[in-house]
């Protein structure tokens, strides 16, 4: 297992190099010269070979590559473009309203649609199983902004149930006042394509043997459904969670957006907006690494999960 | 000895596909349903309809016919009562909505100064005077009738108050705009999806067939790329180049949307080239890139398409949140993510339709879509006979 962990830590070194490089070329040379963007549209030569300077533009590629890679490293990429705050500074910010939001979605949706899914599966191919199916199919066919404008128009400004937008100073009102509407739509969004993925994963495991054998045996169907089939298919489900796992760390840009939260999502657009590069470095460095151990943890729960898997 | 007459050859995979397509209802209806779209696409695209959706031919926000109430009641009185009937469709309205209101309100005036005979006062325009000449009161009135001239000589059409489907804030009629906006977004969306499968069916093939170093500097890409979340690859990207436009987002969508497409060619590749038929084509002295598309991509080929399909969908979706959030398509340019951004603040003011036209335009397309490609999925498994 240590064996393992440590020669994935390794393979990860290659990828993250690549990440840099990656974000390096993105930003320093297809975004053409910083300089242009910084000096604003009235700019003299002197201001533009300033900020060269300032930024280290005027240095040869490698020593500017070498700066970023330390700013990585470091974990310092110095002040945003548009609001002179540190981008560490922005990021340590932003993260807790993206989490207050984005951590009960993640739960709710789960619990709710591995139950659903789990419901269905049992029922397949009956009308019940289909309908539900076809409803989801429609759900997910409308796109994510029409949850996110018509239901903030319907509960919050109409009817008045949720404010319309807002972040507070305490962490429980946050959660409470401000995320509900938020956290309510996330599910609504999220909970139609995850009961069709999980329905197919429970499908895969109740056609197995081992669940006819289940039965043979005389166990009741609840022990069937909960302790045989729901254990075997956590796997992909877990999989399935740890995609999404990086995501919380970038928050949800248009419920982030809609509502005025300060998260990192309504941060990186509003950088997009202002072609705030360090700001837009920073974040996609930092969750690129995230991913990776997120993918690393992923592999280590399967081994927890399902003994049988080998890990290689 | 076999009789040659007698002898059928087994259909292939693509005409068994297409037979279990058509034999699917489900299927059937949504091929139709995405074949209608289509139509539409490149009916819009040669202009043949929807091509004067820019034309302003309804006032701002005119209601959809359904909901609009009949014509306003005083108005019907007024016309009863006899010497304004004229005052009905008065020139003025080809540019001024408010021209049948105004009239009404000059005639009303001139009957109860008219009924009343008293002499007028001092500013008011004497009664026998033409109360049409609306000089007298308005200093604007000779950039009026130059206006009014200029638009009659140009054969320009007075503004309705509504239209079967309502219209936008500068009078567009709402359901020429969404036919040009499903034009934008399913243009978006097939060519962003033909440029992943390309890239990724390419790149796919090459890892899997050679494999080695040439597969590992591959899978390298493909772990640089999914380690970044999709949506803030695209809006780095988006940040970087700052300049939008169809072709644009085209580009941004498939550079970053292959590595799901190279991963399952990578795979068939890495099946298919050691079997006995790909040996043969070696034998007979096939070069690489013949083994590679000649002999391997027909047996691996439903699996690109399929993927096409499913990322048409799925860029369909992203478009419209790019274009929405402001990335995607350039402001003259008319697509759903476009109308969803304006229908935001008409919602509050009330006006839904734009809302509701774009909504139901894009969710009947995307289910009729992704029907379609879970039949086709099914309908090319080999293993379903």
């Amino acid at each position: 297992m240590t064996a393992f962990i440590l020669r994935r830590l390794w393979q990860m070194l290659p990828t993250l190099l690549g990440v840099i490089l990656l974000t390096f070329f993105l930003f320093n040379f297809v975004g053409g010269d910083p300089a242009y963007l910084l000096a604003g549209k009235i700019s003299s030569p002197e201001q533009i070979a300033n900020i060269r300077t300032q930024l280290g533009i005027d240095q040869p590629v490698y020593v500017q590559l070498w700066i970023f890679i330390k700013q990585v490293m470091s974990a310092d990429f110095g002040v945003s473009w548009s609001t002179n705050e540190q981008v560490s500074q922005i990021i340590a910010t932003r993260i807790g309203p993206s989490l207050t939001v984005l951590v009960p979605i993640l739960i709710i949706e789960t619990v709710l649609s591995v139950a659903l899914a789990l419901g269905v599966a049992y029922v397949r191919g009956s009308l019940t199983d289909r309908s539900i199916m076809i409803v989801c199919t429609i759900a997910m066919s409308v796109s994510l902004l029409v949850y996110i404008i018509v239901g903030q128009y319907a509960l919050a400004y109409k009817l008045g149930w949720f404010p319309v937008q807002g972040w507070g100073e305490s962490f429980s009102e946050n959660l409470l006042r401000f995320s509900a509407l938020p956290i309510l739509l996330g599910v609504a969004v999220g909970i139609a394509p995850n009961t069709r993925l999980y329905r197919t994963f429970f499908l895969d495991e109740i056609n197995q043997d081992y669940v006819r054998t289940a039965r043979a045996k005389g166990l009741s169907e609840n022990t069937v459904m909960l302790k045989h089939v729901l254990r075997n298919a956590l796997i992909p489900i877990i999989t399935n969670l740890m995609i999404y796992l990086p995501g919380l760390l970038i928050g949800h840009f248009l419920i982030e957006r809609f509502f005025s939260i300060p998260g990192i999502g309504r941060e990186v657009i509003l950088a997009v907006e202002r072609s705030d590069f360090p700001v837009i470095k920073a974040i996609t460095i930092y969750v690129a690494i995230a991913t990776m151990f997120a993918n690393l943890l992923a592999d280590v729960l399967y081994k927890l999960v399902d003994p049988r898997v080998q890990l290689k | 000895m076999t009789n040659p007459a007698t002898y059928h050859p087994s259909p292939g995979l693509w005409v068994l596909a297409w037979r279990r397509l058509i034999a699917d209802r489900i299927a059937v209806i949504s091929m139709i349903v995405v074949a209608a779209f289509l139509l539409l696409t490149a009916g819009s695209m040669s202009g043949l309809i929807a091509a004067n959706w820019n034309d302003e031919v309804a006032i701002g926000y005119a209601k959809p016919g359904f909901v609009a109430e009949p014509k306003v009641a005083s108005r019907n009185t007024a016309a009863q009562v006899g010497p304004v009937v004229a005052a009905e469709n008065p020139p003025g309205r080809v540019i001024d909505p408010l021209a049948t209101e105004l009239a009404e309100l000059r005639a009303s005036l001139g009957q109860k100064v008219g009924s009343g005979g008293t002499a007028p006062a001092a500013g008011v325009p004497p009664v026998g005077l033409d109360l049409g000449d609306i000089k007298v009161i308005d200093p604007i009135a000779k950039e009026f009738a130059d206006a009014l001239a200029e638009a009659q000589a140009e054969g320009r059409k007075e503004r309705v108050d509504t239209l079967p489907f309502g219209a936008d804030k500068w009078g567009h009629d709402v359901i020429l705009k969404t036919i040009k906006g499903s034009e934008t977004s399913i243009l978006v969306g097939l060519a962003a999806a033909l440029v992943a499968t390309v890239i990724g069916t390419l790149l796919g093939a090459i890892a899997g067939y050679y494999g080695g170093w040439i597969d590992d500097f591959f899978n390298w890409f493909y772990n640089i790329f999914t380690a970044i979340p999709y949506l803030l690859l695209i809006l780095a990207i988006a940040a970087v180049l700052n300049q939008k436009g169809v072709t644009t987002i085209v580009l941004i969508l498939g550079l970053t949307g292959w590595t799901g497409i190279f991963r399952l060619v990578r795979a068939e590749y890495l099946k298919h080239r050691s079997r006995e038929y790909v040996q043969a084509a070696d034998a007979i002295g096939a070069s690489n890139f013949r083994r590679m598309f000649v002999h391997i991509f027909p047996n691996v080929s439903h699996v690109s398409l399929v993927q096409l399909s499913v990322h048409a969908v799925g860029f369909i979706k992203s478009e419209v949140i790019l274009s929405f959030l402001g990335f995607g398509v350039p402001v003259d340019k008319v697509s759903w993510g476009s109308m969803l951004g304006e229908a935001q603040n008409e919602l509050i003011l009330g006006y839904w339709w734009q809302l509701a036209a774009a909504t139901l335009a894009m969710a009947v397309l995307v289910t009729a879509f992704s029907m379609f490609t879970d039949a086709l999925r099914d309908a090319l498994d080999p293993k379903i006979k």
